[in-house]
């Protein structure tokens, strides 16, 4: 390794390229407020808690000088990061809560595949192996230790009703099909899936088999999920470098998290 | 004759806004219990257990044989006009906002000469003779019974008698909010104002994202308009609070969250919380936020703000233990409730508490008829506010278990197990 | 048992003190003043009363007690008189039987009330438990409402017209312009009378009182007293007392005096032809008819016919009210009650002046009072004669 190529001067040279726009940050993360949809489900299960703030004071009689808020959320609330022991297949993995994860996974390359187009023909697209291995015709192989991000535009649609997307059968949203899954972790071994969506599975997806394999498949081998996120159309299909770091809560089992990427150029 | 009631004229913003003033309000202990039956849509008059004296006012022993037991009768409220007066002048500023005033002295069929307020279609008084009437009882807008004497047979218009929509709150063009339009009651208690005649009805809309069968159709009736109303979050109540906090004039919350466990049978205070965060705290901030405006409009027109409707729960009283977190977190919302009548008491504004049974939706699917159905309910909603009473135990289960627990709240208790 | 007549004891001292609409001073001021007009008109000294009564409504929160320690009086007798406009005389008869049996020596009798700005409202909102459970809820703000009640039914069932109530308060203000302290200065003509403001049908402006502060009063002594301080006395020919009378009538069409009217004249020892002028309790017309009819000067249902056939001054057929009466001198709250007893005692001791009824020798006095729901309860009545 060269002087140029020491960890201080690269390091540095993060430094001075973001000083200069030659790498950029791009935010991935919607923003945490009360309107924003939370995953439902059905009446006999207990529910995530939607992201409620209570106002402390506002320089007033309850505090002079000062404004700060109460915040409550559930885990998944919002732009959030899934641990592999939020499924009853990760539950047994060591180091796999969102406090024993090691840091390092929170760095990581992504893989930004464009459905945007499908999606909004399809609301229950299934992202399949083949469009995929098309992908990777394109772009290159998908690298061990990578993000797959499912881009399908689904963050623009500000209304809550249209984001969730029920029907009387359900919600329709886009996702990945099992075998799609199945190759990501075991033929491709990338960190985890992120989707635009409330959930990285398809709307559908308790009709499958397995049932929610992003989440039963990929939090059994121990990798992670990414959902609600935006701005995926401003990343490049290859050479991104997302950030996203879930609080360290005691055994949990997510977090929200304020997911970032920085994008050459 | 009567004149219908006409809509209020859109008011002159530059003019002060008229302030709610009261009725004299103080009242002795006796009569305070008067008022209490009145409040749950009683009339009654004291009787001697010994005699059988009636008497009015209110005593605190008989007046013929001086026992002091006594109880209430029930009473027809028949009667004869014996004298009346038009008062042109009062020194209380209630009553000089409403003068000229007619009062009138009846005799009841019981004996007993009893000062009422007089509506405007009975016929004048004569010394010589009978000019029957109908007396009746009202919680006044100090929240205190007064006696009232209609014409002996209903006439046109008669609820829009000025004095009578005093001690009432007829929906009729009014302005109507209720703070889960999407639930059977809430779909039912919709229609209902929509056809006691309201001008505007507010169906308030959480979970967009959700909408039960029934709720579109609803939602395209006249009169109605769609609010989002999360309960949970104090931002949406203030924000339409801020939008139509100024034109509510009768607020119905019948928003809930209903689940059917104890304590042992679920692991976890999550259902309970959900229950609490919307069934009192919702209350609490429904209360902050739409409660100031409420209070200052209650005397700006002909037809002003009148009245807030909580829609509480029997088992409010007495809980049923196999629905244990949901009875708790209506006894905390009537708690509240009594809080907040209180402190709508200065404005004049009624709080009317509903205490069902079980209603028939699809959180009572495990207990056994008779179950309320929600127009049935969302009917007595209406009834309580023209009629002006305070407390309604609507269906035969809330009935039955409200009397027992008068009688004996200690037996009840272990009546509950059962059922 | 029959009372026993009121022999060895006299009344005497008739004082009063001038009537203000408003005052910033309190009832122990004004009452004050009354016994020390007493002191001063008879040349007792203050340590010579051994009797006090007292009636007043805003002298709370003190009572009769209280204005012992107040003005340093030692009393062995003391009465509070809650009775309103009937106070007069019962207190009369109250101080009369314990003069006589020796409880006192000479007892002084005042009434008088403050009339603060607010005065009025403060005082209703407390007046009686029935009042406030019953009465004031319903928008009367006063007794207004409850004897208009009583005028309209009193006058379908016995045909009076305003005109005959008129012809009353033209007579009694023409006395009271003769009156040297009447706060009303002008003549009142029947046709003002019958166009006045309304203020609760029937009764308009000239049918009620007009609340004031002020105080009247008088002093009971045994006859050998008086004679030795040399002050003018009347004779106490009879008295009468009752309350809540004729509890069962629907509505209030007579006075308790109706009860005791023949033990009044028994005690007198005469009739109402004998009585030379009356001086009645005028909170409101019909209520001079009710005592018309009560003390037997006509016949129950008849006051329209009587009063039509009679003259009410000072020169007229039954001298009445000659002062003025509260209608046309002010009701000064309690001292209302004492106000026809002062002036029935100026009559038959020759002190009237300008308003001195020629050879007064027996004068009856009324009094009624307490409104407590929908009926006056206190009645009473007093005829005093020239010594």
């Amino acid at each position: 390794m060269s002087a140029s190529d020491s960890p201080a001067h690269v390091l540095s040279g993060v430094l001075d390229a973001l000083a200069s726009q030659n790498l950029r940050v791009v935010d991935l993360s919607q923003t945490l407020s009360p309107r924003f949809p939370q995953i439902v489900l059905p009446p006999e299960f207990d529910q995530c808690a939607p992201f409620r703030m209570e106002e402390i004071s506002r320089y007033d009689g309850r505090g002079p000088a000062w404004y700060w808020n109460n915040i409550s959320f559930g885990e998944h609330t919002g732009t959030h990061f899934d641990a592999p022991v939020h499924w009853i297949t990760g539950r047994d993995l060591p180091n796999a809560a969102t406090d024993s994860l090691p840091a390092r996974s929170f760095i990581a390359p992504a893989c930004v595949v464009d459905c945007s187009a499908q999606a909004a023909q399809d609301a229950d697209f299934l992202l399949t192996v083949d469009r995929l291995r098309a992908w990777e015709v394109q772009y290159g192989r998908i690298p061990e230790g990578s993000w797959l991000l499912m881009r399908t535009d689904w963050s623009k649609r500000t209304d809550p009703v249209a984001y969730q997307n029920f029907d009387a059968a359900g919600q329709h949203t886009p996702g990945p099909d099992v075998a799609a899954v199945e190759f990501l972790v075991h033929d491709r071994g990338v960190i985890g899936f992120g989707s635009e969506t409330i959930g990285t599975d398809a709307g559908q997806a308790a009709h499958f088999r397995p049932p929610y394999p992003c989440h039963a498949i990929m939090h059994g081998n121990g990798r992670l999920g990414l959902q609600c996120l935006c701005n995926l159309d401003l990343l490049p299909p290859t050479g991104a470098i997302v950030i996203a770091a879930p609080l360290k809560i005691l055994h949990g089992s997510g977090s929200p998290v304020r997911a970032i990427a920085l994008v050459a150029g | 004759m009567t004149d219908a009631l006409k809509r209020a004229a859109p008011r002159n913003p530059i003019l002060p806004l008229r302030v709610p003033t009261l009725p004299p309000g103080q009242r002795s202990r006796a009569a305070l219990r008067w008022t209490a039956s009145v409040a749950e849509g009683r009339f009654e008059l004291q009787s001697c257990h010994d005699c059988g004296q009636i008497q009015y006012p209110p005593r605190d022993a008989c007046t013929n044989c001086l026992s002091i037991r006594l109880t209430w009768k029930p009473v027809s409220g028949r009667g004869d006009l014996i004298s009346e007066t038009l008062l042109h002048h009062s020194n209380e500023l209630y009553y000089r906002a409403r003068v000229p005033l007619r009062l009138g002295l009846v005799r009841l069929a019981e004996g007993v000469t009893v000062l009422t307020h007089l509506h405007g279609d009975c016929p004048v008084a004569k010394a010589n003779e009978s000019i029957p009437v109908r007396v009746r009882a009202h919680l006044d807008k100090a929240g205190q019974a007064a006696l009232i004497a209609l014409p002996a047979t209903d006439t046109p218009n008669m609820a829009d008698d000025r004095m009578l929509r005093e001690m009432t709150s007829d929906p009729k063009f009014r302005k109507v909010l209720i703070t889960d339009g999407k639930s059977a009651t809430g779909q039912a208690l919709v229609k209902a104002f929509v056809d006691a005649g309201a001008d505007i009805v507010w169906a308030g809309l959480s979970e967009p994202w959700k909408q039960p069968p029934g709720f579109d159709a609803i939602s395209k009736l006249p009169n109605v308009t769609v609010v989002p109303l999360e309960l949970t979050d104090p931002r949406s109540v203030e924000d339409l609070a801020g939008s139509i906090g100024g034109k509510v004039d009768i607020l119905v919350n019948n928003a809930e969250v209903h689940r059917a466990h104890g304590i042992g049978d679920r692991r976890g205070t999550e259902t309970a919380r959900a229950e609490m965060d919307i069934n009192y705290f919702g209350l609490l901030r429904l209360a902050q936020s739409f409660g100031p405006a409420l209070r200052a409009r209650a005397a700006d027109s002909a037809v002003p703000s009148t009245a807030w409707v909580n829609i509480l729960s029997i088992y409010a009283l007495s809980a049923l233990p196999g629905q244990g977190t949901f009875s708790a977190s209506k006894a905390a919302a009537f708690s509240l409730s009594q809080t907040l009548r209180s402190e709508m008491r200065g404005a004049g504004i009624r709080v009317v508490n509903v205490f069902p049974g079980p209603i028939d939706d699809e959180w009572t699917q495990t207990l056994p008829p008779p179950k309320l159905a929600p127009a049935a309910l969302a009917k007595a909603v209406v009834k309580a506010l023209k009629d002006g009473v305070e407390d309604i135990y609507p269906g035969d289960v809330a009935q039955d278990l409200f009397t027992k627990w008068q009688e004996s709240a200690k037996v009840l208790e272990r009546e509950m197990w059962d059922q | 048992m029959t009372a026993a007549p009121y022999q060895g004891v006299v009344i005497a001292t008739p004082v009063s003190i001038p009537y203000v609409r408003y005052s910033t001073k309190d009832a122990h001021w004004f009452l004050a003043r009354a016994l020390s007009a007493l002191l001063k008109t008879s040349g007792l000294k203050k340590s010579d009363l051994d009797g006090l009564g007292v009636s007043s409504f805003t002298l709370f929160p003190d009572t009769a007690v209280g204005l012992t320690q107040h003005l340093g009086l030692s009393p062995r007798w003391l009465d509070h008189l809650p009775f309103g406009g009937a106070s007069g005389v019962i207190a009369l008869r109250r101080a009369a039987r314990a003069v006589q049996c020796g409880d006192a020596s000479v007892v002084a009798c005042v009434a008088g009330d403050a009339n603060h700005v607010d005065s009025f409202r403060a005082n209703l909102a407390n007046f009686s438990r029935f009042a406030r459970d019953a009465v004031y809820p319903l928008g009367s703000g006063g007794p207004n409402a409850s004897f208009a009640l009583l005028t309209s039914h009193y006058m379908q069932s016995t045909g009076a017209e305003p005109a005959d109530f008129g012809k009353l308060c033209v007579a009694q203000r023409a006395n009271a312009l003769r009156f040297p302290s009447t706060l009303f200065k002008k003549p009142l003509t029947l046709d003002e009378y019958l166009n006045a403001r309304p203020i609760a049908d029937p009764l308009k402006l000239f049918d009620c009182v007009m609340p004031c502060a002020g105080s009247e009063g008088f002093l009971v002594m045994g006859e050998d007293r008086a004679k030795r301080l040399g002050i003018p006395y009347a004779r106490i020919l009879g008295t009468i007392e009752r309350h809540n009378a004729f509890p069962e009538d629907p509505i209030q069409n007579r006075g308790g005096w109706a009860m005791d009217q023949d033990h009044l004249y028994s005690q007198a020892g005469f009739g109402p032809p004998d009585i030379d002028l009356f001086e009645a309790y005028d909170d409101y017309p019909v209520i001079n008819c009710l005592q018309f009819e009560g003390l037997g000067l006509c016949r129950e249902g008849e006051a329209p016919a009587f009063i039509r056939k009679n003259t009410f001054t000072i020169d007229g057929s039954l001298p009445f009210n000659t002062s003025g009466g509260q209608l046309s001198v002010g009701q000064a709250g309690a001292a209302g009650g004492f106000l026809g007893l002062v002036q029935a005692l100026r009559q038959v001791t020759g002190q009237a002046m300008k308003t001195q009824v020629e050879n007064a020798r027996h004068a009856l006095v009324s009094g009624f009072g307490m409104i407590n729901y929908d009926r006056g309860l206190c009645t009473g009545a007093a005829i005093l004669g020239r010594a």
